[in-house]
């Protein structure tokens, strides 16, 4: 059965359970589930369970407890966590211990939320099904022959199982949604800037955000305001207010002007079941009282070269630092620097980083700058112009998350152009650095599909809150149970 | 833009990232691929048009040089592969 966080967090405050208990039940639900989903690269129960009675120590004296207090939480092995383990999916950084947590984290511990342990990624996140990862591929809870979804699989594969109710996961350019959507729950990318990425190992940094991958819309709120807000550490986290943005959940839509978008519609309609099921979600959002409008993004069809110039550029430069010198593994050189480089870097990046970097270099070598990563960024500037324009005539954008439910292991491992393709409904709003989410739409062949609901800069709020009347009419996610528990 | 003829091992070294002649085949033909969703950028006429480097509305972040609480000497250097006292330790550089 689907347990929310939110109802944790009453229960527990209520004393009506103990955070402990509700810990030691997540950790066996963890661990009878292990075997076949491996969504976790390191489990945490002895800190798990310190926290939880901490927690409970506290209610018991009549102390406040945070706004998720003893909810059994999953971080993406993205977010350094100080003294444990912090992977980051590469054999690269296999011993790497963090002297120091990330804001993420930091926050997610100041609010009560119990970690219990950090969950299987694609390698720096890069990757679209978990694949990439350097230990192990993890799988869906809905499916344990597909993927999981990527970059953030293992953090969507074990809120699917319902073994957590909340996780954390990064999105580059859909690495929240994709898999939210696969795992059959809640992912939303805040706007670029609302949450710190201090401490959180950078593929991209012009793109990556952090966000809530959790079992319903709530809880997605509730994360969301624990981990947002200005942070001195980060100097690209903006100094907006945070609001209470479960205020902000609506149960219907009336006045709310929703934009499905033309090209989306024109490209998802080549696959008539998938077509089938976003027809419904929009007239489910109809039925709610929403004013349905139609919206253009001429250039959203250049979002797939655009982002794969931008994110390998940015990439080749932020893992320019993984050396062998300082930190993470180094492999002998005989005595020669740059021989000690070289080795370190050839056998601990994975395939796809590797091709990353690559293609990130040539990006910005002399001579093809201009027309590769300077175009790009052009291109850029053209796809936050057309949502400018969309957003004055919608409220929030309604498109397909995916282009497909989730799909078998090892069916696009070889094809990485097939792989990159899967971000095409996600990677328009990373390059205009606008919030969206992804929201259980229902099944296409029994599998889990997400819809993505879309705001403009800094209106999560809006976005909530059209995701929970959404939510609260449809109930796709509650209604089916997944195939392992 | 330019032609798709990336001359790998050169970047392979820009890159300090040795390949195999395996990696450098394969890489080769999947760019390839990739390119022609890349080249379709050249049909925009983008002459007039600013870059975006990032998108949010902040320029030069500026803050107080004041000393605060950081890492000690021994934090840092916790994950080092190989250190001699208070340094990283690496192979010599200059002969």
């Amino acid at each position: 059965m689907m347990e929310t966080g939110h109802a944790i967090r009453e229960a527990v405050a209520a004393k009506r359970r103990s955070a402990e208990a509700v810990t030691r039940s997540a950790l066996e639900a963890i661990e009878r589930m292990e075997p076949s989903l491996k969504a976790y690269i390191t489990l945490l129960p002895e800190r798990a369970l310190a926290k939880a009675r901490e927690i409970d120590a506290r209610i018991a004296r009549g102390d406040r407890v945070g706004s998720l207090a003893g909810i059994p939480t999953a971080v993406k092995d993205i977010f350094c966590l100080e003294g444990e383990l912090t992977t980051c999916g590469s054999k690269l950084l296999a011993n790497f211990k963090p002297p120091f947590s990330s804001t993420v984290v930091q926050r997610l511990e100041a609010a009560d939320a119990v970690i219990v342990g950090k969950t299987n990624m694609d390698e720096f996140a890069m990757g679209s099904s978990c694949e990439n990862s350097a230990f192990f591929p993890t799988h869906n809870p809905w499916d344990l022959e597909g993927v999981p979804g990527g970059s953030s699989g293992g953090s969507a594969s074990t809120v699917g199982s319902r073994a957590v109710p909340i996780g954390v996961g990064t999105d580059t350019g859909g690495s929240i949604r994709e898999p939210a959507s696969f795992c059959n729950i809640v992912g939303v990318k805040p706007t670029y800037g609302r949450v710190s990425r201090y401490g959180m190992i950078a593929f991209a940094s012009s793109l990556d955000q952090a966000g809530p991958m959790t079992a319903d819309v709530r809880d997605a709120a509730d994360v969301l305001e624990a981990i947002a807000g200005f942070d001195p550490m980060d100097s690209t986290s903006v100094d907006v207010p945070v609001p209470h943005y479960a205020d902000q959940l609506r149960d219907d839509l009336s006045g709310v002007r929703i934009g499905l978008v033309r090209e989306f519609e024109e490209s998802i309609a080549t696959d008539p079941a998938m077509a089938r099921l976003y027809k419904e979600a929009y007239a489910d959002l109809a039925a709610l009282g929403a004013t349905i409008v139609d919206v253009s993004l001429p250039h959203a069809k250049y979002g797939l070269a655009t982002y794969y110039l931008i994110a390998p550029a940015e990439c080749s430069s932020n893992l320019a630092r993984y050396d062998g010198t300082r930190y993470g593994v180094r492999l002998d050189g005989g005595g020669d620097v740059y021989s000690m480089f070289d080795k370190t870097r050839a056998a601990g990046f994975g395939p796809e980083v590797k091709r990353r970097i690559i293609l990130g270099t040539y990006a910005l070598c002399s001579g093809y700058y201009d027309a590769y990563y300077v175009r790009a960024q052009k291109v850029r500037t053209l796809m936050k112009q057309d949502f400018d324009q969309a957003f004055a005539a919608c409220d929030v954008i309604a498109c397909p998350a995916v282009s497909c439910p989730p799909f078998e292991l090892g069916a696009k491992s070889q094809d990485p152009v097939a792989m990159y393709l899967m971000d095409y409904f996600t990677i328009p709003m990373s390059l205009a650095g606008l919030p969206a989410l992804s929201v259980p739409a229902g099944y296409v062949d029994d599998l889990p599909v997400g819809l993505q609901i879309c705001a403009p800069a800094f209106e999560e709020g809006r976005m909530l809150g059209v995701a929970h009347a959404y939510e609260r009419r449809t109930q796709h996610a509650a209604k089916r149970e997944p195939v392992v528990s | 833009m330019a032609d798709v003829a990336i001359d790998i091992a050169y970047i392979a070294k820009l890159a300090r990232l040795p390949l195999t002649d395996e990696e450098s085949a394969r890489f080769s033909a999947q760019f390839g691929r990739l390119f022609d969703f890349i080249r379709e950028l050249q049909a925009l006429d983008v002459e007039s048009v600013h870059a975006t480097a990032q998108v949010i509305p902040l320029s030069n972040v500026m803050r107080d040089d004041e000393i605060k609480p950081c890492l000690t000497q021994e934090q840092a250097l916790a994950n080092a592969p190989d250190r001699e006292g208070p340094y990283f330790k690496a192979p010599r550089i200059l002969e």
